[in-house]
């Protein structure tokens, strides 16, 4: 992956395919570190899948054997001194506070350290695909925060759907538009 | 600075065009993103395709939709068409600049690209 946006977006689609009504995307920086924590209320895991799903050929995908998302992002946080964790109530289990959590840690540093890239469109492509799940996204960093929430907006769209044109191009602008404020401060 | 508020606006807007959308879509344009999509550049390629579809006039005919791995890893970006009554066209190694031309040939104009095909 050439940007630590895409693995983003590679990762959360496994939330939304585990049937996540809503899935959290959480960016945390400071001057040497960024968490990524991405949490869902999915189906989850048992504890069986989850020992296995850093491995490469462990996929849920029925077109080919190797399934190389979890391992990769791995590898992009592994390969800067960082980690990677794992944690998921499987709904059999935990019927009422089911879900998986991912987070990795960077350090951003290190000159095997991804970059981020745009982010912004790995939101705008999450809600075009997907316009029927809610998404939280933040991104802290020491000069502010960007912040969205699905929740929000179809509060106000009522029965527009979040993949309607215009509505994806406002959230690109609403997003950009923060991005901008914490750059200038 | 933009606000929630804004999307008020744009509600107001759609609310009529909603009802007469529904169900005129008939072509259906899909994009793998899967891991091995996204690995080799589906993101702007999806990204290209719905600019394309709303520059051209096509969001009535026209629907942009995401799927995960359609099995030939090797051959990603996919974009598949399928259209009512049609052979569905599989369009492989997509770039934006291709992603472009479909949209402008196939999905305005209903010709086939063949070069960016399968079976090219």
């Amino acid at each position: 992956m050439k940007e630590l946006s895409l693995n983003i977006l590679d990762i959360t689609e496994n939330s939304v395919k585990a049937g996540a009504t809503l899935t959290e995307i959480s960016l945390c920086e400071n001057e040497d570190t960024m968490v990524l924590t991405i949490t869902d209320n999915g189906s989850g895991m048992t504890e069986e899948i989850l020992k296995g799903v850093a491995d490469p050929f462990y996929t849920t995908r029925t077109t080919r054997k190797v399934g190389l998302g979890i391992p990769l992002l791995k590898l992009a946080c592994e390969q800067t001194g960082g980690s990677l964790e794992i944690s998921s109530k499987h709904i059999e289990k935990f019927p009422d506070n089911h879900g998986t959590k991912v987070s990795a840690t960077f350090y951003k540093n290190h000159i095997d350290c991804v970059p981020l890239g745009d982010v912004v469109e790995t939101v705008k492509t999450l809600i075009q695909g997907h316009p029927d799940t809610d998404f939280k996204f933040s991104h802290k960093t020491e000069n502010g925060e960007v912040a969205l929430d699905t929740r929000e907006l179809r509060q106000m769209l009522e029965d527009v759907p979040l993949n309607t044109y215009e509505v994806i191009k406002w959230i690109e602008e609403y997003l950009r538009e923060q991005y901008l404020e914490i750059q200038k401060a | 600075m933009k606000s929630l508020a804004e999307l008020q606006a744009i509600k107001d807007k759609m609310k009529n065009k909603v009802i007469l959308r529904e169900g005129t879509n008939d072509i259906r344009v899909v994009v793998g993103m899967a891991t091995c999509g996204i690995a080799a550049g589906a993101r702007p390629v999806l990204n290209a395709l719905v600019e394309e579809v709303n520059a051209l006039g096509l969001m009535d005919t026209v629907t942009v939709s995401q799927t995960g791995c359609i099995g030939i890893c090797e051959y990603e970006p996919v974009v598949e068409v399928f259209e009512a009554g049609k052979e569905k066209v599989t369009y492989v190694k997509v770039d934006v600049e291709k992603a472009k031309k479909i949209a402008s040939e196939h999905l305005k104009g209903g010709n086939v690209v063949a070069e960016y095909t399968i079976k090219a």
